[in-house]
């Protein structure tokens, strides 16, 4: 492979680990601040997937747009959700909580699978094979748009937990809930309004990559599987962790798709997820236990 | 030889001193009771002793061998049990099966273990309640379930963190007495972290106090509680005149 | 032994043993070769979950990839028979292997490293789909396209090969279901099954009695496993075929817990019970779909999922107590 090559692959894969990173941060964000484990993350993705290509089917919205009313739909999905089914399961055993979430996403994954069947789903953009050239480098333009959406979504949601009243008040809940409570934050109301963002966040993950990859129910499991590692790998709790767990593992992909085999790109991130589960288990940026 | 030596010991948690080079001996049949104010290091102490953690400067020794920064486990295997501050039971599980789990480690075989824990449950008055599930028993009761549990591991030390809280003066005054008949019938050294001082003064043989972490009055009870640092530091003066 | 652990049950409780254990032997004589195939499921399913269940409902572990161990039992000694003719019988022993290594070196990561609860959960998700991918790519068992064994009309009765017809793999299930139970009710009772149990409850408080909790776990995780790889091996000869994407899939590690969590996990008769709770159901949910017109793939397992999530919410800790409860068959203190 010549270096241009590995650039590109590289690019690559930093260019989608922005969009994974973007689903991972949501799941962090929910699991750091409710402390469920959203096993039915990647289903939720896959489930704006398809809002999504029905939007294009239908509207011809472009995905990449679609992005916002999408995330604007699935906070609302995420808001009920977590009032009205994960709110009760908070006082119960985790074990419980993640069975619960494990029923939700068989559900929601054969509800997509008998709505659209299993055959993907392919969007065909005006710009989908468009490219840039920089010197001997090819860049994707549908890459690269999908990207700048995704860091654009992150910016913002990071921007609100710094910088805004409600913002600073779900990281105290994460921080340390009994002081949340005790200075008297509404810990349901942010629960839900953290759920709604975590979903938020996979439901503009899903529509982005509508424009990167067919749609198809299977995608939903591995998605899941794919946040979990990220946001190990970058530290469970931290958003930071998740978008560099997700470069980190777009950038892994890619050079294991391209200098091994597609197929084995799952098995490289694996490997990594149990070496650091064993080296480092609170994660690059996460805290350890004490 | 005293059957527990703790030498020098202490454990500092990120900057914070919670054990200040503590030093005590409990000799075999003593009942050693570790009294003063909340935060002044004495469950850390316990947590020391039974290898929940290792201290960071100094040795602790049963019946002359090291024990610091042993596993718990090996350390009951050795001979010491201990309960906890929060009681806790094991919730799913009926009383006799608690007290089995603590039995079946000396025992050949599980039907010796339920005998034992039978006999256990019987002094401890719990027999009636054998077959309940722990998480339905009150308060008084799961304490009893905690000593008997301890107890059925056979120990030759036990230590009991606080076992007398939250007790009306009924509850404590039956476990005084159940406590002082195990440490005269069957030599069972006992070392209690207290601070219902009814119980100390009824029970314990030597008084060791700690305060910041470390020690500022050891000695019988009744000189313990006239020392005016103990008064000044955690007693008062009303609780002893 | 056998005696010993039944010896607490109400004497009610014994009549209903026997009676259900008389009408499970004599099924082959009355139903037909259908019900007798999904029979054979159910037994397989009571089986499984039953394996499973020790690593949940004794040792506290919840495991989400235990077709790891499925797969790996099929695998193994399906191509101990293809391959070098090595019967199932003896092959099992290879099988088993298999698991325990595996399960050992998953072990040993998670307890070395203190990995607990959902982190536990996800390396065995993480375990199954390695094993998912890399069969995928092993030309020796057939890769993903699948792998086959041979199955010839005159073969049909060599049960040292594990070929028979409906009837023989009736009794075979049902003799590893019936021995699965027997086992777990003679653990229940035994020192590691107690210590399996002190550990599910409070692993520090366990601790503190003297037990060693990482060993009680490997342990329980291993017999797990080899279990689980005996049943691999049942499913590669009663099938006949394998393909990763099935025997090492989520869904598989779903199916095999379905049963055990409906039944009731941590007690004896949940994963049986859950077992024939959900033949039917399944049954009825495809008879009822198919005649309102929805018989879309996937719709079976989404009303499953609901199930699943309905008994969660309202029945937490399973079917089981609560039918015990009704049939009043309690059992007497030790």
């Amino acid at each position: 492979m010549t270096l241009s090559l590995y650039v590109e692959v590289l690019l690559q894969g930093v260019l989608t680990g922005l969009v994974y990173g973007l689903m991972a941060l949501g799941l962090s964000v929910i699991f750091g601040v409710v402390r469920v484990v959203n096993f039915a993350h990647g289903e939720f993705a896959v489930l704006a997937m398809y809002a999504t290509f029905v939007l294009f089917t239908l509207l011809h919205i472009d995905p990449i747009l679609a992005a916002i009313p999408v995330a604007a739909l699935f906070f609302f999905v995420g808001w009920l959700l977590q009032r009205l089914v994960v709110q009760p399961f908070i006082v119960r055993p985790q074990h419980d909580q993640f069975i619960l979430l494990v029923g939700l996403a068989i559900v929601l994954v054969n509800a997509l699978l008998m709505t659209f069947g299993p055959d993907s789903r392919h969007t065909n953009l005006a710009y989908s094979y468009d490219s840039w050239f920089v010197g001997p480098i090819i860049v994707d333009k549908v890459r690269a748009y999908a990207a700048a959406a995704a860091v654009a979504i992150t910016i913002a949601l990071l921007a609100f937990f710094r910088f805004t009243l409600m913002g600073t008040a779900i990281r105290a809940c994460a921080d340390n809930l009994t002081g949340a409570a005790v200075v008297g934050l509404d810990i349901k109301k942010l629960y839900a309004l953290t759920f709604g963002l975590g979903l938020a966040c996979a439901g503009a993950a899903g529509a982005i990559m509508v424009a990167l990859t067919d749609v198809t129910p299977m995608l939903a499991p591995s998605f899941t599987l794919l946040a979990f590692t990220i946001v190990i790998i970058g530290g469970l709790g931290s958003m930071a962790g998740a978008l560099l767990g997700g470069l980190l593992i777009g950038v892994v992909e890619a050079l294991a798709s391209a200098v091994i085999a597609p197929s084995m790109k799952s098995m490289v991130s694996f490997a990594l997820l149990v070496v650091v589960l064993a080296l480092r288990p609170q994660g690059l940026l996460g805290k350890a236990a004490t | 030889m005293s059957l527990l030596a703790v030498d020098g010991v202490t454990k500092r948690f990120r900057g914070l001193v919670a054990v200040d080079n503590v030093s005590l001996a409990v000799e075999p049949g003593a009942i050693f009771a570790i009294i003063g104010p909340n935060g002044a290091g004495k469950t850390t102490l316990f947590n020391l002793i039974a290898g929940v953690f290792a201290p960071d400067v100094g040795a602790i020794t049963f019946a002359g061998e090291p024990i610091d920064g042993a596993a718990p486990e090996h350390i009951c295997q050795l001979g010491i049990a201990r309960t906890f501050q929060i009681v806790r039971p094991f919730p799913e599980l009926t009383v006799i099966e608690n007290a089995a789990i603590g039995s079946m480690l000396r025992a050949p075989d599980m039907d010796g273990a339920y005998a034992r824990a039978s006999e256990i449950l019987r002094r401890l008055d719990l027999w009636d309640r054998r077959a309940r599930k722990a998480h339905e028993l009150t308060l008084p009761d799961r304490k009893r379930l905690e000593v008997a549990r301890a107890l059925a591991t056979q120990p030759k030390l036990l230590l009991l963190d606080e076992v007398m809280a939250g007790l009306r003066p009924t509850e404590t005054d039956r476990i005084v007495k159940i406590l002082r008949t195990l440490n005269a019938e069957e030599n069972i050294t006992i070392l209690m972290i207290e601070h219902v001082m009814r119980a100390v003064m009824a029970l314990a043989t030597h008084v060791h106090v700690l305060h910041h972490g470390a020690t500022i009055a050891e000695g019988t009870p009744a000189e313990v509680t006239r020392d005016v640092r103990v008064i000044e530091s955690y007693l008062g003066a009303e609780a002893i005149a | 032994m056998i005696a010993q652990a039944f010896a607490q049950v109400s004497a009610r409780a014994r009549v209903l043993i026997a009676a259900f254990a008389i009408a499970m032997l004599a099924a082959p004589l009355f139903l037909d070769r259908y019900l007798l195939s999904v029979l054979v499921l159910v037994c397989l399913a009571a089986y499984t979950g039953q394996a499973w269940n020790i690593l949940l409902g004794f040792a506290g572990l919840l495991s989400l990839g235990h077709a790891l161990y499925l797969g790996l039992g099929a695998y193994v000694s399906a191509a101990l028979y293809v391959h070098y003719g090595i019967g199932p019988w003896l092959g099992v022993f290879p099988a088993i292997a298999a698991c325990i290594v595996v399960a050992t070196l998953l072990g040993w990561l998670a307890f070395r490293f203190r990995i607990e609860g959902v982190y536990f959960a996800l390396l065995t998700i993480a375990f199954a789909e390695v094993a998912r991918i890399g069969f995928d790519h092993i030309a020796a068992t057939g890769g993903a396209g699948g792998f086959f064994l041979p199955v010839r009309s005159e073969d049909q009765s060599q049960w040292w090969n594990l070929r028979g017809g409906p009837t023989f793999f009736y009794y075979l299930a049902l003799l590893l279901a019936a021995a699965a139970f027997v086992l777990c009710a003679i653990l229940r009772r035994s020192r590691v099954g107690h210590s399996w149990l002190a550990v599910r409850e409070d692993p520090e408080a366990a601790r503190a009695l003297g037990i060693d909790v990482n060993r009680a776990r490997m342990s329980a995780l291993l017999l797990s496993a080899a279990m689980t790889g005996i049943a691999g091996v049942f499913q590669a000869f009663y099938a006949n075929n394998l393909f990763p994407s099935q025997i090492f899939d989520i869904s598989r590690s779903i199916d095999i817990i379905l049963a055990p969590i409906i039944g009731g996990v941590g007690t004896l008769f949940g994963p049986i019970l859950g077992a024939f709770v959900l033949a039917p159901l399944g049954e009825v949910l495809i008879s009822l779909t198919g005649a309102i017109g929805l018989n879309a793939p996937g719709t079976k397992a989404l009303f499953f999922g609901l199930f699943l999530m309905a008994i969660i919410a309202g029945v937490p800790s399973g079917l089981w107590p609560r039918l015990a409860g009704m049939l009043r068959l309690r059992s007497a203190p030790r």
